[in-house]
């Protein structure tokens, strides 16, 4: 049991996957001088000039603060209505119920940009264009089908006769469904919640078609960056870093649901 | 306040699901359902607590009509044979959510759960989640919350079924007492004969949707009224041959013959149907009217003082339970004596003769 050579594999292979992830944080902290004069593992002087400016420029931090908007509209208006869908589609039979289902998770099947010009102009024409809202309500075509298939499968875990002890204990339906299966099946919402929030984080092509100046998304803002002023390969770097967060933060809070989510549910 | 179900049926589709039934329970009455798994009982209990209307048919309740009304509104209550429990409240929590419900004062709240802890031992536990207790404690918990509201109608769908042995004892013991001084009634689904002998009280058969006997247990079990209810009410299963009787001689096949005395003797000659309960079929002759009847043994299962054998009898599979031991072999030949003076008798059509 002393040095055996598989050992090493998982550690090669999780260096492989940070190896990335390192050089986009190693590059925050170097100008952009010495990202493109020089090849080095560490910065040879650390500098914070790249996040002070996106800190301190609207137009840098704007785009996360527009960012964040939008994703948390849509994930919270995408488990507001996933919820009651996912417990039809799992309490109740009913007249095309598995091809509606079938059908809802078609819609991830299309790539977004097909809905990226419909969109552009239905949102055009009702003055929604370059608002947070467009963009939420554009990725809850992704997200709603997303999350209900996700709370159908938690909540098919919850035997019907928890239903049906709440009634027959004098519980109306929605008393019932706030206080005793919502909390029930917290753990799907989390891992539901998450989902929406990570699709619609690192969903690019309908956020920027579908905003301009006022709502312009983080990642919009690095491309028009890279283009305008030259090569600002640190400042990028350090934009980079900062959209890392949200995501990991987010599942920091939820990793213990997502892992019963991978035993019980549908993830 | 009685419960009374007036041909009451439910059709899902093109299924029945349950056959237009008529039930009535008594106030204060111990009812059991028995029925082998999808025989209807659920369903059945269902349709009693309101929790499905009948497709034809009505349920009465204390004299009044109580068909379609929901079972938000009436005073039902229901256990499950899964232990169901909102995981997301306490002990006490869930104890107490008919009450709260019923938006009862606080002070009688803590009064009522405390007392109901107490009967069913789970005063230390009140605080936990049900996730965290056993599953004696979690039915326990079922059970207390199923009555501490003083329920007219309390349902008990196979409640000891998900139990280990020694639990189910202990519950299936004081079940009676908690009931003993309340003026509900309980209706209690089971799959086990022995179960309803056990509690007493009133039996109804039931199978494949249609409740074919109902009346006080010990009755149905020693007189059904048809080779059904006979079927349903007797684990090990009933034994079944065809007997032809010509005048005062039955014949099992060619070889076995016995002579008739009695009432049975006045029967027209003809094909009938018998059915020995399995402890009346023995190794050895014993009973008022021992007739041997051989087959192949299938299985002997031994237990510490008695013996289970299954063998096969003229292409029926029969089973003899008897005291003592005795070994035989799978697979040999051998020779049982059936006690036909305590054998039911059955006509073409399935229905008992009581001569």
């Amino acid at each position: 049991m002393m040095t055996r050579p598989s050992r090493y594999v998982p550690v090669l292979y999780i260096l492989f996957l940070l190896l990335p992830i390192y050089w986009l944080v190693n590059m925050s902290f170097k100008t952009t001088n010495e990202i493109l004069g020089s090849f080095t593992l560490f910065p040879r002087e650390i500098t914070l000039e790249n996040y002070i400016t996106i800190f301190t420029d609207p137009t840098w931090y704007m785009g996360y603060v527009n960012s964040l908007t939008y994703v948390l509209i849509n994930t919270v208006i995408s488990v507001l209505v996933a919820l009651p869908a996912a417990y039809a589609f799992s309490r109740y039979r009913f007249l095309g119920d598995k091809h509606l289902f079938f059908w809802l998770l078609t819609n991830r099947m299309a790539p977004p940009a097909v809905f990226a010009l419909p969109f552009f102009q239905l949102y055009s024409a009702v003055g929604l264009f370059d608002t947070p809202i467009a963009v939420a309500l554009a990725h809850t075509l992704f997200n709603i089908p997303l999350a209900v298939w996700i709370l159908e499968g938690f909540m098919s875990g919850v035997p019907k006769e928890l239903d049906e002890t709440a009634y027959v204990d004098g519980h109306s339906f929605w008393s019932f469904f706030l206080k005793i299966f919502v909390p029930t099946i917290a753990a799907g919402i989390g891992v539901a919640a998450f989902f929406c929030f990570m699709f619609s984080w690192v969903e690019l092509l309908l956020a920027k078609t579908l905003t301009s100046v006022a709502a312009k998304p983080i990642a919009a803002v690095m491309t028009r960056t890279a283009s305008t002023s030259g090569y600002e390969l640190g400042l990028l770097a350090a934009a980079g870093t900062l959209t890392i967060i949200p995501g990991a933060f987010v599942i920091y809070f939820v990793r213990n649901y997502i892992a019963k989510g991978f035993a019980l549910g549908r993830v | 306040m009685s419960l009374e179900l007036r041909a009451a049926a439910l059709r899902v589709g093109a299924d029945t699901h349950i056959h237009p039934t008529d039930l009535v329970c008594e106030p204060g009455s111990f009812n059991i359902l028995l029925g082998t798994t999808l025989a209807g009982k659920t369903t059945l209990m269902k349709l009693m607590a309101g929790l499905e209307k009948p497709t034809s048919g009505e349920v009465w309740f204390g004299g009044q009509n109580v068909t379609g009304v929901s079972v938000r509104r009436r005073n039902v209550s229901m256990v499950y044979q899964q232990f169901i429990n909102y995981p997301n409240m306490t002990v006490f929590e869930n104890i107490a959510s008919p009450l709260r419900v019923a938006r009862m004062a606080e002070a009688e709240i803590k009064r009522r759960v405390g007392t109901m802890a107490d009967l069913l031992k789970l005063t230390p536990m009140l605080e936990r989640r049900p996730a965290e207790l056993s599953g004696g404690q979690q039915q326990r918990t079922a059970l207390a919350r199923a009555l501490v509201k003083d329920a007219d109608l309390v349902l008990l769908d196979e409640p000891l079924a998900n139990l280990d042995f020694k639990l189910r004892e202990e519950l299936r013991d004081e079940l009676p007492r908690l009931f003993a001084d309340r003026e509900c009634i309980v209706v209690y689904a089971t799959t086990e004969p022995v179960e309803a002998l056990l509690f007493g009280g009133f039996t109804a058969c039931l199978h494949e949707g249609r409740v074919t006997q109902f009346g006080p247990t010990g009755e149905t079990y020693r007189a059904p009224v048809d080779l059904v209810s006979a079927q349903v009410f007797s684990d090990p299963p009933i034994n079944v041959a065809t007997v032809t009787k010509t005048g005062a001689e039955f014949r099992l096949g060619q070889m076995v013959g016995w002579h008739t005395e009695g009432p049975l003797a006045g029967l027209p000659d003809g094909t009938y149907t018998v059915g020995v309960r399995p402890h009346h079929v023995s190794p050895e002759e014993t009973g008022g009217q021992p007739v041997p009847v051989d087959g192949k043994v299938l299985v002997t299962e031994l237990s510490g003082s008695e013996s289970v054998i299954h063998f096969t009898m003229r292409g029926e599979t029969w089973v003899s339970q008897s005291h003592g031991i005795h070994p035989f072999p799978v697979g040999s030949e051998q020779r049982l004596y059936a006690d036909m003076s305590q054998a039911l008798f059955f006509d073409a059509a399935g229905r008992r003769i009581t001569a």
